[in-house]
């Protein structure tokens, strides 16, 4: 017996597949510039990041489809049926992602142009790990890699921690300078959004691990 | 939740899991000459439920379906080990009547096969040979019940009289299905009933199925597995002789356990 054989499931599938690389490329670079827009106090950035946002939308819409007019007509059944099933709930995730990246512009625009209250040390740090998960999130998926999935659950805890720690510095500040509260809000605004990128990619997570052993469980509870 | 459902749904588990099966095969194994076409199967049979064998053409479905009712004894140079139990009794103990055995366990075929007669005849025939009943009111409750039950008396209470052959396929099976019924089953064997019907008629059998299983065993043999899916309780997976993997029908569609179910049902099979 051959497990080798390449069904019409098969082919549609790889097809969403591509399509769901290309959305976790789009969130990527969402990430990515919402903090640029940070850094640079760049406006025209962050407004783009916000409009951007409207293409991220349509595409988690187009793969919702294509997953539903797969169902409709291959009828896939066990890890076919898991499989389909988790993209159409990593789409819902990422989308929800992009819409935390428009977060931090949003509140970039909001900031003006007030000087930043410190430099930016963590939360840049916050991102990378959030670009990093998410990549290693979709190419374990990919794979079908439950152990690498299971090990970016536990990147998760390093993203909680790191916001912890900017969370206690801020509150610091705020307590020693009445008149920072503002600028200081706006910058726990952009690491709550980045914290939350980190949830939703161990949702990510959490489906990858059940595509590839049919185990449904939480992760980092 | 209110604690009298709590109370009810640990009751109902309870109930199901204490449930005895209504048949129960052992170790079966049977030889057509030398060549072995089922090894070592052991299944249990719940009663009131759906329970459907899938597998690759030849891995012996049709063959362990014939097993149940004592069908294959009629085929020469045929040898069966095991035991099949219906209701706790041995299906093979030499005091066993057949007639009275298929009686209690029915059989329908891939193909219906109608006698040439009229559809009132058709159901009649069991209850007349087995000498169920000598009145005609009675004769006729039960062909009016059995049709009824079948899902076929609207379309023929007014011709019973015309020759069953006249009816379309899917009217056809639902006949043959009314005549098992006629003679009171406890079991029904079905090898393929819907694969001679298009798809109206599949969707009505398979809805006669469910309907059915409320009130009898049903044993179905399919070679399309969405309908296994569909319409089962229960689901087997027979490969080559022997039962791979046997579980609730939503376990097996979304999550079976061995890798031969896996690759039969996502069609990776080579
Ligand atoms: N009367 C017979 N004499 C000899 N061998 C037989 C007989 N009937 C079936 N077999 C063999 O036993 C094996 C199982 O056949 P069976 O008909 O039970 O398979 P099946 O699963 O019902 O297949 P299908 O899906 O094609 O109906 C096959 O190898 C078949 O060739
Ligand atoms: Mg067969």
């Amino acid at each position: 017996m051959s497990h080798s054989l390449w069904t019409t499931f098969d082919r549609e599938f790889a097809q969403i597949q591509e399509s769901l690389l290309q959305m976790g490329l789009m969130v990527d670079q969402a990430i990515a510039l919402s903090l640029e827009s940070l850094q640079n106090r760049d406006h025209a950035l962050a407004k783009q990041v916000i409009d951007d946002d409207e293409e991220i939308n349509a595409i988690r819409f187009k793969i919702e489809d294509a997953c539903l007019a797969l169902i409709a007509t291959q009828q896939p059944a066990a890890s076919d049926l898991r499989s389909v099933v988790a993209v159409i709930t990593i789409v819902i995730n990422m989308e929800r992602m992009a819409d935390h990246a428009a977060g931090i512009a949003k509140t970039v625009i909001l900031m003006g142009d007030e000087p930043l209250l410190k430099p930016l040390i963590d939360i840049p740090r916050m991102v990378r790990l959030a670009q990093e998960m998410l990549g290693e999130v979709l190419q374990a998926f990919v794979d079908n890699d439950a152990d690498t999935a299971q090990a970016i659950a536990d990147r998760d805890d390093e993203m909680d921690h790191l916001y912890q720690a900017i969370f206690e510095e801020l509150l610091e500040i705020m307590a020693d300078k009445p008149d920072s509260i503002e600028r200081a809000t706006y910058l726990l605004w952009c690491a709550h959004n980045l914290e939350r990128i980190g949830d939703r990619v161990t949702n990510i997570a959490e489906r990858v691990i059940f595509v590839s052993t049919g185990d449904m469980r939480e992760l980092n509870v | 939740m209110k604690l009298w459902v709590v109370f009810w749904c640990t009751m109902r588990q309870m109930v199901n899991q204490v449930q005895s099966p209504k048949m129960f095969i052992q170790e079966l194994d049977f030889y057509y000459g030398s060549v072995r076409a089922l090894s070592s199967i052991s299944i249990g049979i719940l009663e009131r439920q759906v329970t459907a064998l899938i597998g690759p053409s030849g891995c012996g479905k049709t063959t362990f379906l014939r097993c149940l009712n004592r069908m294959n004894d009629t085929i020469p140079n045929t040898r069966l080990e095991g035991k099949v139990y219906l209701d706790g009794e041995d299906i093979y103990h030499p005091s066993v009547d057949v007639v009275d055995l298929r009686q209690r366990i029915g059989m329908v075929f891939q193909k219906p096969n109608p006698f040439p007669q009229s559809v009132f005849d058709n159901v009649a025939f069991g209850p007349r040979v087995l000498g169920l009943t000598r009145e005609r009111e009675e004769l006729d409750a039960i062909v009016e019940r059995s049709l009824q039950r079948a899902a076929l008396w609207e379309e023929v209470k007014d011709h019973l009289n015309t020759d069953a052959m006249e009816l379309s396929l899917g009217e056809q099976q639902r006949l043959c299905i009314a005549r098992v019924l006629a003679v009171e089953p406890e079991v029904i064997l079905m090898d393929e009933p819907t694969s001679a019907l298009d798809p109206i008629a599949t969707m009505q059998i398979e809805g006669l199925m469910r309907d059915l299983s409320e009130r009898y065993t049903i044993v179905v043999v399919t070679h399309n597995m969405q309908q296994a899916a569909r319409v089962s309780d229960k689901t087997g997976l027979f490969w080559l002789g022997e039962l791979v993997e046997f579980n609730d029908t939503a376990m097996i569609f979304t999550r079976p356990k061995e890798q031969r179910t896996e690759a039969y049902i996502t069609g990776r099979v080579g």
